[in-house]
């Protein structure tokens, strides 16, 4: 919300500071100033002239020489204004002055423009004379200004006066943060309210009174509300001989510097009331409302409707509409129908000030994809009180200004509107909230300033209805709060029982498994969570995968984020493919993110998040390198028995015969593998990337942080070395296997030192080489004993169809 | 005999001063002292000598083959130095060479500034939570304090997968479920991704992450509030660091306020950084409202609490100096090695 503050200071009369005083204390009190700017920070040395004679330019056919004085002296000045003629008065800025734009119109510069005593065409110029641009506005605001040419003061300015005053930009524009509580305060009554309490000065409504021409209303229109629900309260009043005009400069400038463009001042008069009450309210034209009646009642379904704007609505029966005798003629509390929208030529006006229900309010707005100014209040929730207040101010305006005649009577159709509000007054928990020592009376001179008055015999305090969002003890706390300040309440921390700061044990592994990765040279990314069902074609999934059963988000920003994911691979093989197309060599990465796995579809419980820790690289690294990262994180949780690998993990996205689920004592912690070149291909990636995912909800069990010390070995070890032909289809997991199956408890450790296949070694298999360490941890190992796993050992081997090598 | 061994003396030493290799010194150690040596040869004549004067002979022989040991051993070490000298300057290396590193990862500047955060508050005393990313309306927003109409639940704010699950626009949702599962005293923080459906760009993005802190407990006050988080500043942005509270608006909390920190770069004194004010907005906190405590089943009016709320990408963006957003969630591997 954006208000002049000379608009504040009309309520506020006592009123003293300086912009930044006025800034800081407000946003100190709640009323949250966002910026503010002078209307004439670039202006300066401007004063009203008036155009004495004007002759040609000897040299230049579209210049004229003006003789123009200022009060003080006579300028000549040159110019190109084509609307000039003597006897105006214009605004004129003179040597060392200074302008805040050019006079097209475009971007004002920052710093504005000054203006220096010069020659046009050979011809001396002093000063220059001004368009509306050029001082920073434009016809907009400024209406009565000519469309290409000087601005022409009214014939009475007087010469030589401070042309920016006279234009009403001595001025200050604050913009408001308003919280959503603060209804009120959208308004610029609401905003004085606070300033004057904020700064101890005394608060001057404005004085209605209308006068009235002796007509009774009910001659005129007759109201009827059939949906009370939705529409609390009613008032309509009549004006008539309506004389449509300008309004006054004083009520355009205070628009325009809320940024409201003036129009006429029927139009003005509702918009003023609008900002200085925070009350919508709508004029109809009556000749155009069929039968004198208005009716208010919700629409038809499917009922089309043309607003004022012309565009074609369709309704339904949620929303509350305005109608006549016969047909609708607008929406409640967004806008009018064009079938009454006021003309030039209108004679009578019916306005209307109602409190509509917020929530239906907003609701209607968003279906009809149609927010105005007047339902952005509404669906706050406006104070019934204030529609009687607001639609009397606008008829005093319309008498006042001259619009037009006040018809005599209001119709105000209402249910029981809700009385005051009671809180009690419990000074000391107050205090007790807030860690102050604010005394009694101090807090009753506060609750003054703000208009709430104490029932001494209930000890309660009564609340103004305006002020909606006052509700229990604890508003009442933050109003002490506010205006006490709340750079006084003092600095503590909580006392109290101790309690133990600590991480849960699922973040102290997920906060390891960080720092493994890192350790093996992964940077961790971070992807969204959403995601597009593409992927799932993409990582070429099945038709009947259950990857696919993914959640679907109702609202999504678009397809390409509509989905929860339920496989944590997209979002790295993004990650990759965005480092890759940038030419980033040898990139690893880590995520640590959930997927979402619905019990069932469509969602009836919330569904189950899995954390998972997921590897990706290209570049430096293989199956192996990947296959070590995980093992040194497992050894790093205590993880201590032999993590298998089976190559049938059937992940589609992988390359066929480069993939391994991981399987710790017969649980599946997560895969790893090559990605598919198809699926690499889909990702506009090159070159062999590697994956490795674990699921750490299921990895967690295994971890834990207990060491126990086995002793250091004190007996010698013995070592055998074995070299065998191993046919192609036997793993060396197989074989591992078999060899600690068989080597008993006196097998220590065994390490595959050589592989190799082609040259010497007949098709179809391979040549592997272990080296075996057997010890006893209480005695000297017998050579019989190792002979005899040894024997085993080699009887395994014949049965996997494996031969020594000769 | 003494002449003999004087003149064997004489010729060893001339000969060890000679010996400029360590094959040479073993040369001489062998012709004077070795089995077939000459003083050894000497040793041999003894039988010649009469009984009464080989003591003599013996001890003058010996006294010959000290002098002589001592002056090998002597010269075999000055010339063992000489050549571990010669060795070393050998092996000088140039160590202006670049440096072999470990390749270590980097993480996430997020979440350095998440375990910042955590850090501070674990030191005093707050336990680390999680709560669901997916989550119930009641959760989100109605145990909070949000009625069904309220403007904040808009549907373009809010990501619904139905009408009764969304994806949590706040932390503050875990507060909910704490305090249903925990008596008081609480002091807990819960960070965690959230969703608002904003479209990217350099300021916003539709998935962010929030800490959320609560304490309950008996005679909690704002004045504890002001003070956990000034503290918390200090901690995060420098000793120097003042903050300052405005009055705002949350549905749970009341009062509410929003904290402003003197701003890092200038300390305060205005700079383009801080938009010329001084201050940075930090985080949004405050008292929690006696409706929410009574929705988790926590009687107001024994026990009061407050809560806060902090966006951990604006502190990430902020400490480090980020200038978009969607840098954190491009996983460029030259932004995340700056950290």
């Amino acid at each position: 919300m954006n208000t002049a503050l000379s608009w504040i200071k009309a309520y506020v009369p006592e009123l003293e500071c300086t912009d930044q005083e006025y800034c800081d204390a407000m946003t100190l009190s709640g009323t949250k100033v966002e910026g503010f700017e002078r209307l004439d920070k670039n202006l300066d040395k401007i004063y009203v002239g008036e155009i004495l004679s004007i002759e040609r330019h000897p040299d230049a056919d579209k210049l004229i020489i003006c003789q123009v004085d200022i009060g003080t002296e006579k300028l000549q000045i040159v110019t190109g204004a084509p609307n000039v003629k003597v006897g105006d008065k214009v605004p004129v800025v003179i040597d060392g002055g200074k302008v805040a734009g050019g006079h097209d119109g475009g971007p004002l510069p920052e710093e504005g423009i000054v203006i220096k005593n010069g020659k046009l065409r050979g011809i001396d110029s002093y000063g220059m004379m001004c368009s509306i641009e050029e001082l920073g506005s434009d016809r907009n605001m400024y209406p009565e200004a000519p469309e290409y040419g000087i601005y022409i003061f009214p014939a009475d300015t007087k010469v030589g006066a401070d042309a920016i005053e006279e234009l009403g930009l001595r001025d200050t524009v604050f913009e408001y943060e308003i919280t959503s509580n603060r209804v009120d305060c959208y308004s610029v009554l609401g905003i004085a309210r606070e300033a004057a309490a904020t700064f101890r000065k005394p608060f001057v409504a404005p004085e209605v009174v209308v006068k009235e021409n002796g007509e009774k209303i009910e001659d005129y229109i007759s109201v009827k509300v059939e949906d009370t629900d939705l529409c609390p309260r009613y008032c309509a009043r009549v004006c008539t001989n309506i004389k449509i005009g300008p309004s006054p400069k004083w009520m355009q400038r205070r628009l325009a510097a809320s940024g409201i463009r003036p129009i006429n001042n029927l139009v003005d008069i509702t918009n003023y009331v609008m900002e200085e009450y925070g009350q919508p309210m709508h004029a109809f034209d009556l000749s155009t409302i069929e039968g004198n009646t208005i009716i208010v009642k919700r629409a038809k379904d499917g009922e089309e409707f043309q607003t004022l704007d012309g565009q074609m609505r369709t309704l339904d029966s949620e929303m509350l509409m305005i109608n006549d005798a016969n047909r609708a003629i607008g929406i409640a509390g967004i806008m009018g129908g064009e079938n009454s929208k006021i003309s030039d030529d209108v004679k009578t006006v019916v306005f209307e000030a109602a409190a509509f229900n917020g929530p239906n309010i907003r609701k209607s707005a968003k279906r009809l994809g149609l927010r105005t100014d007047a339902s952005g209040k509404f669906e706050k929730g406006v104070d019934p009180y204030n529609a009687e207040a607001a639609i009397n101010r606008a008829c005093q305006l319309v008498q006042e200004l001259g619009c037009g005649e006040v018809v005599s009577g209001m119709i105000d159709v209402s249910v029981e509107l809700p009385a005051a509000r009671r809180i009690a007054f419990e000074p000391e928990r107050i205090n007790g909230l807030l860690g102050t020592d604010v005394s009694e009376e101090e807090m009753k001179e506060i609750f003054a300033r703000i208009e709430l008055t104490l029932d001494e015999a209930t000890n309660e305090l009564i609340i103004p209805s305006f002020r909606q969002d006052l509700e229990g003890f604890a508003d009442i706390a933050e109003e002490i709060a506010r205006f006490y300040g709340y750079d006084k309440i003092p600095v503590s921390l909580p006392k109290g029982e101790a309690t133990a700061g600590k991480l849960s044990y699922k973040l102290r592994i997920e906060q390891k498994a960080r720092e493994i990765a890192e350790f093996c040279g992964f940077s961790q990314g971070m992807t969204y969570s959403f995601e597009s069902p593409k992927v799932f074609d993409k990582l070429l999934l099945p038709a009947d995968a259950k990857e696919r059963e993914a959640i679907t988000i109702s609202n999504p920003l678009g397809e390409d984020f509509s989905i929860m994911r339920t496989i944590s691979l997209n979002g790295m093989l993004t990650s990759l493919a965005t480092n890759y197309n940038r030419r980033n060599k040898d990139v690893k990465l880590y995520e640590q993110g959930n997927i979402y796995i619905a019990k069932s579809l469509p969602l009836t419980e919330l569904p189950e998040e899995r954390m998972q820790m997921t590897f990706g690289s290209y570049g430096e690294g293989d199956f192996f390198s990947m296959k070590g990262v995980l093992e040194t994180f497992f050894e790093s949780v205590g993880m201590k028995e032999k993590v298998e690998y089976d190559p049938n993990a059937g992940k589609s996205f992988l390359h066929p015969g480069r993939q391994a689920s991981v399987i710790y004592k017969g649980v599946v912690l997560g895969y790893l593998g090559e990605v598919h070149p198809m699926v690499c291909a889909n990702y506009d990636l090159k070159g062999k990337v590697y994956v490795a995912v674990l699921d750490m909800p299921n990895v967690i069990p295994f971890t834990t942080y207990d060491r126990k010390y086995e002793g250091i070995a004190k007996f010698p070890a013995v070592t055998r070395d074995i070299s065998m032909v191993v046919p192609k289809n036997i793993l060396a997991g197989d074989i591992e296997k078999m060899l600690a199956q068989r080597g008993g408890k006196i097998l220590e450790s065994y390490r595959l030192f050589d592989i190799y296949e082609g040259e010497q070694i007949e098709a179809g298999f391979k040549s592997m080489a272990y080296a075996l360490s057997f010890r006893d941890k209480t005695k000297t190992l017998q050579e019989e004993e190792v002979a005899g796993a040894m024997k085993k050992i080699m009887n395994g081997l014949t049965s996997l169809g494996i031969e020594l090598r000769k | 005999m003494k002449e003999t061994l004087q003149a064997i003396e004489a010729k060893a030493l001339e000969q060890i001063k000679q010996g400029d290799t360590l094959d040479k010194l073993n040369e001489v150690k062998v012709a004077y002292l070795g089995k077939k040596g000459e003083l050894t040869a000497v040793l041999k004549g003894m039988k010649d000598v009469s009984p009464e004067d080989r003591p003599k002979v013996g001890q003058m022989v010996n006294d010959t083959r000290a002098v002589i040991e001592e002056a090998l051993d002597k010269a075999i070490k000055a010339l063992e130095a000489e050549l571990m000298e010669a060795k070393l300057k050998e092996e000088v290396i140039d160590v202006t060479l670049p440096a072999k590193k470990p390749e270590i990862g980097h993480r996430h500047p997020n979440t350095i500034a998440l375990e910042e955060v955590e850090r501070i508050f674990v030191g005093m005393g707050y336990e680390v939570v999680e709560g669901p990313e997916i989550e119930k309306d009641y959760y989100n927003f109605e145990a909070l304090n949000i009625p069904a109409d309220h403007p904040a639940k808009d549907e373009q704010d809010t990501f619904y997968i139905n009408s009764d699950i969304l994806l949590r626009t706040q932390t503050s949702s875990v507060q909910v479920h704490v305090m249903e599962n925990q008596k008081p005293p609480i002091r807990m923080i819960a960070p965690g991704r959230v969703f608002r459906a904003d479209e990217v760009d350099a300021t916003h993005s539709p998935s962010f992450h929030q800490i959320e802190g609560l304490v309950i407990d008996k005679n909690v006050t704002f004045a504890d509030l002001k003070g956990t988080l000034a503290e918390f500043a200090k901690e995060l942005f420098g000793e120097e660091t003042k903050v300052k509270f405005r009055p705002h608006h949350f549905p749970f909390t009341e009062p509410s306020a929003e904290m402003d920190v003197t701003c890092f770069k200038c300390g305060g004194s205005g700079c383009r950084f801080c938009k010329g004010s001084g201050w940075i907005e930090i985080l949004g906190c405050g008292m929690v409202h006696p409706r929410v405590l009574t929705m988790c089943g926590i009687d107001p009016k024994e026990y009061t609490g407050f809560a806060f709320g902090v966006g951990l990408e604006r502190i990430a963006l902020l400490k480090y100096e980020i200038d978009d957003m969607r840098l954190l969630y491009e996983n460029d591997i030259r932004f995340l090695k700056q950290f």
